[in-house]
C-alpha cells in the first residue's frame, strides 16, 4: 500500500541543533548538583548551598540570560520529576525561587563588570531566591508571622551561600571556555554564543 | 577575585541580615516598656520598667510580690498553692502576662505597640 503524500509522516522529528544539546547538557550538570545537594541533610528546610546556581551563574555569563533561563527551568522541571515532587509544593517554592532569582540577575547583569565580579550576582541572586521562595510561602502555605521570625537565618544562609557559590562561580569561569571539547564531537560540542 | 562592587555588595548584604534579625527579633516594639498590675481586674499599678522596685498587693490569700527590674518584671512571691506565676520567671516582651489565679493578682507587660487589642482572664 502506497503511503498516502497527505498523511502526517508517522515518526515525528525533532530538529535537534547545536544549542539544545549544549542546553540539555549544562541543565545536567545542574540538575546532577541538585540531586547531589539533596541527600544533604539540612537542619532547616529550605536552607540548601543550591550548588546548581553556580551552573546558572556561569550560564549566564558564558551564554546570556535567555541560555540561563533554559538550564535553571530545565534544572527546576527536571529536578521535580526526578525528586518525585513534581508540581508538590517544594516544587512551586523552588520556580518561585528560580523565577525570582532569573528576575533580579536580568536586572544585575547590567551593573559594570568592571566593578561587579560574579559573586556580586551570587549574592544578588541568592537573596531574590530567598525572597521569592518566602514570598510565595507567605502567600500560600504558612502564616506569615512565622516565616517573620525565621528571615534573618535565610537571610544569613542567602548571604553565606551566595558568596560560597559565587567565588565557585568566578573560579571556574575561566576554565568553562578552556574545557569545551573539540566540535566535531558530537555529543559534547561547544555550545554556540546566544 | 573580588573587585570593589562586589564588596559592597557583600557589606549590603551583611547590613541586610542584620537589619532583618534587629527588626525580626531585637525591635523595641517587641519589648516591653510598662508593668501592669491588676487585682481582682482592677489595674492597681502601672509602672515603667526603668528602675527596681518592689510591689506588694494584697489578694483574697494574702500578699503577692512583684518584682520590678529595668526592662523586665516578674513575680517573686505569692500565696497560691501552684506557683505557675512565680514559676514562670522573669516576663520581657509585650504581651508577656503572668497570672497569679487564685490569688486574683496578675501582671502583664506592655510595649510600645501592643501586640493584643485586649485579654481576658
Amino acid at each position: 500500500m502506497a503511503a498516502n503524500p497527505l498523511m502526517t509522516p508517522s515518526a515525528i522529528e525533532l530538529h535537534v541543533t547545536a544549542e539544545d544539546r549544549c542546553m540539555a547538557r549544562l541543565a545536567a550538570l545542574a540538575l546532577g548538583l541538585t540531586l547531589a545537594e539533596a541527600v544533604i541533610p539540612s537542619p532547616i528546610p529550605g536552607v540548601k548551598p543550591g550548588l546548581a546556581n553556580i551552573i546558572v551563574l556561569l550560564v549566564l555569563l558564558q551564554y546570556g540570560w535567555r541560555a540561563a533561563a533554559w538550564v535553571s527551568g530545565l534544572r527546576v522541571l527536571a529536578g521535580g520529576i526526578l525528586l518525585g515532587m513534581l508540581f508538590a509544593p517544594g516544587f512551586w517554592l523552588s520556580a518561585a525561587g528560580a523565577c525570582a532569582s532569573l528576575a533580579a540577575l536580568a536586572a544585575a547583569r547590567h551593573l559594570p563588570a568592571r566593578h561587579f565580579g560574579p559573586v556580586s550576582l551570587s549574592v544578588i541572586a541568592a537573596f531574590a531566591h530567598i525572597a521569592g521562595q518566602l514570598a510565595l510561602a507567605a502567600a500560600w502555605l504558612l502564616p506569615a508571622a512565622a516565616i517573620f521570625k525565621m528571615l534573618p537565618v535565610f537571610a544569613a544562609a542567602a548571604l553565606v551561600f551566595g558568596t560560597v557559590n559565587g567565588v565557585a562561580a568566578a573560579r571556574l569561569l575561566p576554565r568553562m571556555a578552556l574545557a569545551a571539547p573539540a566540535p566535531d564531537r558530537r555529543q559534547s560540542g561547544p555550545c554556540p554564543t546566544l | 577575585m573580588l573587585k570593589a562592587g562586589d564588596f559592597a555588595v557583600l557589606a549590603a548584604g551583611t547590613a541586610a541580615v542584620a537589619a532583618l534579625a534587629w527588626w525580626a527579633w531585637l525591635a523595641p516594639s517587641a519589648l516591653a516598656d510598662t508593668a501592669l498590675v491588676r487585682a481582682a481586674g482592677k489595674v492597681v499599678h502601672s509602672v515603667p520598667l526603668n528602675r527596681a522596685q518592689i510591689l506588694v498587693v494584697s489578694g483574697p490569700l494574702g500578699p503577692t510580690r512583684i518584682e520590678i527590674a529595668p526592662g523586665r518584671a516578674r513575680v517573686q512571691a505569692d500565696p497560691s498553692p501552684r506557683q505557675l506565676c512565680v514559676r514562670q520567671g522573669w516576663l520581657v516582651r509585650a504581651g508577656d502576662a503572668a497570672l497569679c489565679l487564685p490569688n486574683q493578682v496578675s501582671l502583664e507587660l506592655r510595649g510600645r505597640q501592643s501586640p493584643y487589642d485586649t485579654l481576658g482572664y
